[in-house]
C-alpha cells in the first residue's frame, strides 16, 4: 500500500447504533406483509391495491445485472421490510417524541427539536420505516406548500398524491422501483402550489438503524406552474457487517415554469476496510418536465454505500425545458458505483447539461453512466455533457459508458471527458508549499470538483466539502 | 545555513547522487550546473524531500535541523522553497486561494494568526508591487493551461510571497524568452537579502548573467566535479563540461 492509499481509510463517523426498541416485521415479503405495512400506514385501499400490483409485476421480474458492479446474489426473504420505533410519534409534536429519536438526529447534526432547528430549512427525518418529525410544516402551510411524511400525505392529501404517485417512475420501470412500489414505508410528499416561492428548503434525512433491514422510501415532489423549490437529501447508517439495502425512489413532477432543484448529499455506510457490510444503494430517481420552460436540477455527493446504482434522470417533455445533472461520486475501501443520468428530449427546444466528477481510490471502482436520447420531435434540442474521472492510488478503477441516441438531425451534442491521477508529484508540490498531505488532498479533490460543489445550496456545500476530506483523508500522503 | 555532506540518493534503485559535498552560508547565491542526468534536479528534489527519491548516505543540516528528518511540508514551513522544474497543475483551484492556503500553512506552523482573504489581499498586493509584477494570474486556476514560461512566472511569484530563507531554483530559465528570462531575475533579485540564501540549478550559463552567483559548482556523474566563483560559469559556456569529466572520475 503506497503512502497514498493509507490515507482513504478514515473511520465512517455515522456509524453508531441507536438503542431503541423495534417494532419489526417478520423478515421476506409476500401479500401478507404488504398488508402489514398498508395497515400500520392506515392507507385507504385503493394504495394497497396498487402495492399489490406492483409486487405481482416485480415477482415476474429479474434483478438487473448490466450495472458495472459485482455482489453476491440478494435474499429478499432475509430481509425486514418493516421496522418502527416502538414509541410511535405522534402529530402531536416533538415531546412526544423518543427523546432517543432526537438524540440520534441531533448526533448527525440534524436539527429537528425546536431550539436548534436551522433557519430556513425544514426538513423531514425518517427513521427505518417511519418519519419521526417534520418541521416548519405550519410555517409552510401558511403560503400552502405542503411537506408531510407521505405516508401522511397519503392520508391527507389522497387525491394529490393518487394524482402524482407512480406518474413519473410507474410500478413497471424496473425491478428495484417495483419491490419500493411494493413495500415503500416512508418518505417525503412535496407540494408547491401555483406561482409559490418555497420560502424555506426542504429537506429530508435519512436513517436506517435496524439490523436486516432495508429501507425502501418514496419521494414525491410536485411544483405546480411557476413554482419554486430546493429539496435536499441526506442519509447515514450505522456500521455493521452484513449488507443492507435501500431501494428508494423518487419522482419530481415540475408544470410550466415550475423550478425543481434536487440535491443529495448520500453518506451511507461504505463497508469497512476488506469490503465487509455497507449499504446497496439500488435507487430510482426521474423528474419530469412536463411543463413548458420548466427545470429539474440533480445535484449528487455520493460518498457512501457499498454499491451504489443509481441514475437520477429528466424527461423533456414541455418545450424549452430544462434539465440538468451535478454528480460527485466517491469510491474509497472497495466500493462499486455506478450512476450517471439519463436525459431524455422529447419537447422543442429542451436543453439538458451532465457535469460527472468520478473519483476513484483504494479499490473503489467508479462509472458513468449516462444516456442522452433526443427524440424525433425534439427540435433544437441540446446537451452538454462532461465526464471527469480522477484516479487515487492505482488500484481503483474508472469506467465511462456514455449512450447517445438522436433522432432529430437538429440536435446539438456536445461531449467532453477527461482522467487524472492524483499522484505523489501533485501532493508534493503543494506540500513542498507547506501544505499538509490530508489538506493538498482535500485541496486537490475540490477544485475538480467545484462545478458540482457551486451547484450546492450553502449549507450542503460546505458539508458536502467536509465529507469528501472524511471520505479520501488518509488517501494521499 | 545549509550544510550537505556525502550525500549519496538514489531513484528507483537506482543511484543518482555519490557523495555530494556542498555548504551555503546565509546571504549567498549558488549556481549549482552541469550535464543532463549529472544529478542537478535530484539534488533540488532531496533538499525539497520528494518522497521518491531515498537518501541512502550523508547529511543535510538546515539552520542547525536535520532537514532529512523533516517531512516536506515541514521544510516548507521552516523556510525551504523549491521553484519546480516542471509545476503541476491544480484544477478549480485559483491561484489567489492557493498562496492563502501556503501562506497560512506557514503561519500557522508558526503559531502566528492565519490571514483572512481580505487581509491577504493586501499582502499580496504588497509583494506583487515588489517584483512589479501585475495580478493576472491570482484568479487563474493555479498553473491550469499556463504556457511554460507562465508557470515558471508562476513560482516565482510564489516564492515572492512565502518569502523563503533558501530558495531552490530547479532550471527556472527552461522555456523562458529572454524577456521572461530578465524580469523573472529582477524579481529574485529583488528577494536577495542578507538572511536568505538562494541556490540556482540551471544548464546554461545565460541565468546567470542576471542572478549573478557568488560560487559556482559543477555536478557531474552525482558529485560536486569543480567549484569556482561566477567566471567558472562562462568558462563552461564556452569550453562545455567534456573538460571536467576527466577529474570527476579520478575523484
Amino acid at each position: 500500500m503506497t503512502s497514498i492509499e493509507a490515507q482513504v481509510l478514515q473511520p465512517y463517523k455515522y456509524g453508531f447504533v441507536t438503542d431503541i426498541e423495534s417494532e419489526l416485521a417478520p423478515a421476506g415479503v409476500n401479500e401478507d406483509i404488504i398488508r402489514l405495512i398498508s395497515e400500520k400506514k392506515q392507507e385507504p385501499e385503493w394504495m394497497l391495491e396498487g402495492r399489490l400490483k406492483a409486487y405481482r409485476q416485480w415477482l415476474k421480474m429479474t434483478e438487473p445485472t448490466w450495472a458495472n458492479v459485482t455482489y453476491p446474489p440478494i435474499d429478499y426473504q432475509a430481509i425486514h421490510y418493516y421496522s418502527a420505533p416502538k414509541q410511535q410519534p405522534t402529530v402531536g409534536g416533538l415531546d412526544e417524541v423518543d427523546p432517543k429519536l432526537l438524540e440520534t438526529f441531533e448526533k448527525l447534526g440534524i436539527p429537528i427539536s425546536e431550539q436548534k432547528r436551522l433557519a430556513g430549512v425544514a426538513v423531514d427525518a425518517v427513521f427505518d420505516s417511519v418519519s419521526v418529525a417534520t418541521t416548519f410544516k405550519e410555517n409552510l402551510a401558511e403560503v400552502g406548500v405542503i411537506f408531510l411524511p407521505i405516508s401522511e400525505a397519503i392520508r391527507e392529501h389522497p387525491d394529490l398524491v393518487r394524482r402524482w404517485l407512480g406518474s413519473v417512475v410507474p410500478h413497471n420501470d424496473n425491478f428495484f422501483a417495483a419491490l419500493n412500489s411494493a413495500v415503500f414505508t416512508d418518505g417525503s410528499f412535496a407540494y408547491i402550489p401555483k406561482g409559490v416561492r418555497c420560502p424555506l428548503e426542504l429537506s429530508t434525512y435519512f436513517r436506517i438503524n435496524a439490523q436486516a433491514t432495508g429501507q425502501f422510501e418514496r419521494t414525491l415532489i410536485v411544483a405546480e406552474e411557476g413554482s419554486h423549490v430546493s429539496y435536499l437529501e441526506g442519509c447515514s447508517a450505522p456500521m455493521r457487517d452484513e449488507n443492507q439495502l435501500h431501494a428508494a425512489v423518487v419522482e419530481l413532477v415540475a408544470m410550466d415554469n415550475a423550478t425543481i432543484k434536487y440535491s443529495t448529499i448520500q453518506n451511507w455506510y461504505p463497508g469497512d476496510e476488506q469490503g465487509r457490510g455497507g449499504i446497496y444503494n439500488f435507487v430510482t430517481k426521474r423528474g419530469k418536465c412536463a411543463g413548458r420552460n420548466s427545470k429539474i436540477s440533480w445535484t449528487q455527493v455520493e460518498t457512501g454505500s457499498a454499491i451504489t446504482w443509481k441514475y437520477p434522470g429528466c424527461i423533456l417533455q414541455g418545450d424549452d425545458s430544462v434539465g440538468e445533472f451535478y454528480s460527485v461520486a466517491v469510491t474509497s475501501r472497495h466500493q462499486q458505483a455506478d450512476t450517471g443520468t439519463k436525459m431524455i428530449h422529447i419537447g422543442k427546444n429542451t436543453k439538458s447539461t451532465i457535469v460527472s466528477k468520478g473519483i476513484s481510490a483504494a479499490q473503489g471502482q467508479n462509472t458513468y453512466r449516462g444516456l442522452v436520447k433526443i427524440m424525433k420531435g425534439a427540435d433544437g434540442a441540446r446537451n452538454y455533457s462532461q465526464c471527469d474521472s480522477m484516479l487515487i492510488g492505482d488500484q481503483c478503477g474508472a469506467h465511462t459508458f456514455p449512450y447517445i441516441d438522436v433522432r432529430n438531425s437538429s440536435a446539438i451534442m456536445e461531449h467532453e471527458a477527461s482522467t487524472s491521477k492524483i499522484g505523489e508529484d501533485q501532493i508534493f508540490y503543494l506540500r513542498q508549499r507547506g501544505i499538509k498531505a490530508e489538506d493538498a488532498v482535500s485541496m486537490i479533490v475540490a477544485g475538480f470538483c467545484k462545478e458540482v460543489f457551486r451547484e450546492l445550496p450553502m449549507e450542503f456545500a460546505v458539508e458536502a466539502q467536509n465529507l469528501l476530506s472524511i471520505s479520501l483523508e488518509g488517501s494521499v500522503g | 545555513m545549509l550544510e550537505i555532506a556525502n550525500l549519496h540518493a538514489t531513484v528507483d534503485a537506482r543511484e543518482i547522487l555519490k557523495g555530494v559535498d556542498l555548504i551555503v552560508q546565509a546571504g549567498e547565491t549558488h549556481a549549482i550546473m552541469g550535464p543532463n542526468g549529472s544529478g542537478k534536479s535530484t539534488l533540488a528534489q532531496v533538499l525539497a524531500g520528494h518522497p521518491a527519491y531515498v537518501v541512502t548516505e550523508g547529511t543535510i543540516q538546515y539552520e542547525g535541523r536535520d532537514l532529512l528528518d523533516m517531512e516536506p511540508e515541514e521544510r516548507a514551513q521552516a523556510g525551504v522553497f523549491l521553484a519546480f522544474q516542471y509545476p503541476v497543475a491544480v484544477r478549480g483551484i485559483t491561484n489567489a486561494y492557493f498562496l492563502r492556503a501556503a501562506v497560512n500553512a506557514v503561519r500557522k506552523s508558526k503559531g502566528l494568526p492565519e490571514l483572512d482573504p481580505l487581509d491577504f489581499i493586501d499582502v499580496l498586493q504588497e509583494k506583487l508591487k515588489t517584483i512589479e509584477w501585475d495580478d493576472t494570474f491570482l484568479n487563474r486556476p493555479v498553473n491550469d493551461g499556463f504556457s511554460g514560461g507562465e508557470k515558471k512566472r508562476n513560482e516565482i511569484l510564489q516564492m515572492a510571497v512565502l518569502e523563503p530563507k533558501l530558495a531552490v531554483l530547479d532550471e527556472t530559465d527552461s522555456g523562458l524568452d529572454i524577456d521572461a528570462l530578465k524580469t523573472v531575475a529582477e524579481a529574485v533579485n529583488k528577494l536577495r537579502a542578507p538572511d536568505r540564501a538562494t541556490v540556482v540549478v540551471t544548464h546554461y550559463q545565460r541565468l546567470l548573467n542576471y542572478i549573478v552567483p557568488d560560487h559556482v559548482h559543477v555536478l557531474v556523474d552525482g558529485r560536486i566535479a569543480r567549484s569556482g566563483g561566477k567566471e567558472l560559469a562562462l568558462e563552461l559556456e564556452s569550453r562545455g563540461y567534456d573538460w571536467i569529466r576527466p577529474e570527476a572520475n579520478a575523484a
